[in-house]
């Protein structure tokens, strides 16, 4: 074999280089990211969930506008420590009709995989309008502008025939009646109903 | 993983480890037909191309991460359905409920297998399980006053109370305070730890549909008056004649469905302590739009031994002093 040669062919011709480039690194996507396409543990939801409710979802593309995730991961990793603090790790079943995933991979404040359901609704009402009424040493900015914003519902059913097209099994009631149902509610009403579901399906 | 992914990714790991292999070992032989240090000849303005390898001590680092990737997927689960000799684990895998994780937890017991989180958790069994089961057996009345269960029990409330109570468990607006031996739901070690356990949900429906504004007004007057303040007579007496609308669940005399013995919630209105307010515009406020208080269940989050704990503590708070008869 002409060693020489061959080497001198790939360096010196950029298209080949790339087209090699372009294979050697696809291995790790077809081994790694493939297979996650075709496995139930990765695209089967958990026992009994179900869809996020229209006014939930509207919730959940304010936790997104309002960068939520920026600081807020939801991924109970199985440690001890996380699973005493939050509730059971987090499983793939729980996010296959998330789109995008909210996992997040910076807590500068607490994982909110499980906190639906932990704390009550005023509860979440005074900590958005200013956190440190009710937690002092907090550093999250306050959200009071979400107590004023009215939803219109104007996209909310688009949104679901969009996720329902991924997969997502909205049914035709639900789409036709989305807007009636986040119509005249407030952003924080919204964000605190998707709070609320958060991890609740395995709790 | 079915077994046709598993083999998938069998067939192309390997041969991709075999691949690197080859590449390496070509990589190692002098190809460019020059010895080491010496031009190859290429010259581009005045800049020579002199063949210089890769440090060998350097290469040989590649082939460490190759003989190390061979031992790290036979002895962890990396290939496909293959668990590796060491047959550990991060967690169970593929759980879609809480029921199948607790099969999953006794299975993997069972087989034997090296689930990375369930020995933690089964460490931590061993060394904390027996300090709680010790406390589990004791009465509340009695660890009320254990300085060690009051430690643990500050722990448990500073983590999962002191949010809503506050860190002295004086409560604030909507939650209440824990220390002034007034209850909602009863006080009795029994009742706090059904509270704890199980949560509670308040139902204050807004009546502003069925009094309209005058109504209101009148009402506030009169519920303002049961706890001996100083209101408008006239507007009393007019919300004294609506109170039946209240007393299903405040009791005709308005001392709170506690006193009267029924499950509700329903605060004492003659007592003068406030949960929303007692001020004219907060109890105006209140009647308006009704209160929905929700104190979330710790059942499924802290679990029975530590709500014990809790419990103890939660009663402390309200009964700083043991009592004789406790004694």
């Amino acid at each position: 074999m002409s060693n020489k040669n061959h080497h001198d062919k790939i360096e010196r011709s950029v298209g080949l280089l790339a087209i090699l480039t372009i294979v050697a690194i696809s291995f790790g996507t077809l081994v790694l990211i493939t297979p996650l396409f075709f496995m139930d543990e990765t695209t089967q939801p958990v026992d009994g969930m179900k869809p996020y409710t229209a006014l939930q979802l509207e919730g959940r593309d304010i936790y997104i506008r309002e960068g939520c995730v920026g600081c807020h991961s939801q991924m109970v990793r199985p440690f001890r420590a996380e699973v005493e603090r939050y509730g059971h790790y987090s499983v793939a079943g729980e996010s296959v009709w998330d789109h995008p995933f909210l996992w997040g991979s910076k807590r500068t404040g607490p994982d909110l995989a499980r906190v639906g359901e932990r704390y009550s609704d005023a509860w979440h009402h005074a900590h958005l309008m200013d956190p440190r009424s009710v937690v002092p040493q907090s550093n999250m900015p306050g959200y009071p502008w979400l107590d004023k914003n009215v939803l219109d519902g104007k996209h909310t059913a688009r949104k679901m025939e969009v996720l329902r097209s991924y997969g997502v099994p909205y049914s035709d009631e639900d789409i036709a009646g989305a807007a009636a149902a986040v119509q005249g509610k407030t952003e924080v009403q919204a964000l605190i109903a998707y709070l609320q579901s958060l991890g609740t399906h395995l709790k | 993983m079915s077994s046709f992914w598993s083999a998938w990714i069998i067939v192309l790991t390997l041969p991709v480890l075999i691949g690197c292999a080859i590449l390496l070992t070509w990589n190692l032989k002098n190809y460019v037909g020059v010895p080491e240090d010496q031009t190859t000849g290429h010259e581009v303005d005045g800049i020579s191309e002199i063949n210089n390898p890769l440090p060998r001590w350097w290469t040989y680092m590649f082939i460490l991460t190759l003989v190390w990737s061979v031992f790290y997927l036979a002895a962890y689960p990396g290939l496909g359905n293959f668990k590796g000799f060491l047959g550990w684990s991060s967690s169970n895998q593929g759980i879609k409920s809480l029921e199948e994780s607790r099969l999953a937890v006794a299975k993997a017991v069972e087989e034997g297998r090296n689930v990375e989180l369930d020995r933690e958790i089964v460490r931590a069994n061993e060394v904390y399980g027996p300090v709680f089961q010790q406390f589990a057996k004791r009465d509340v009345l009695d660890l009320a006053y254990d300085d060690d269960a009051i430690k643990i029990g500050q722990r448990l409330f500073l983590q999962n109370c002191a949010v809503c109570h506050g860190s002295d468990a004086r409560g604030q607006h909507g939650f209440p305070n824990l220390t002034d031996n007034d209850w909602l739901y009863g006080g009795t070690p029994d009742k706090i730890k059904e509270t704890l356990l199980h949560g509670r949900k308040a139902a204050m429906p807004g009546w502003f549909d069925a009094l309209g504004e005058q109504g209101i007004k009148e009402m506030t007057a009169y519920v303002l008056s049961l706890s001996g303040r100083t209101v408008n007579d006239r507007e009393a007496e007019a919300g004294k004649a609506k109170f039946a609308l209240c007393a299903a669940c405040h009791g005709a005399d308005g001392k709170g469905s506690l006193a009267h013995n029924l499950p509700f919630g329903a605060p004492n209105l003659t007592d003068n302590i406030w949960l929303y307010g007692g001020s004219a515009g907060a109890v105006t406020e209140t009647l308006t739009k009704g209160r929905n208080g929700v104190m979330p269940a710790f059942k499924q989050t802290l679990g029975e031994d530590k709500v014990h704990i809790l419990t103890a503590y939660v009663y402390r708070l309200a009964h700083p002093e043991q009592s004789a008869a406790a004694q």
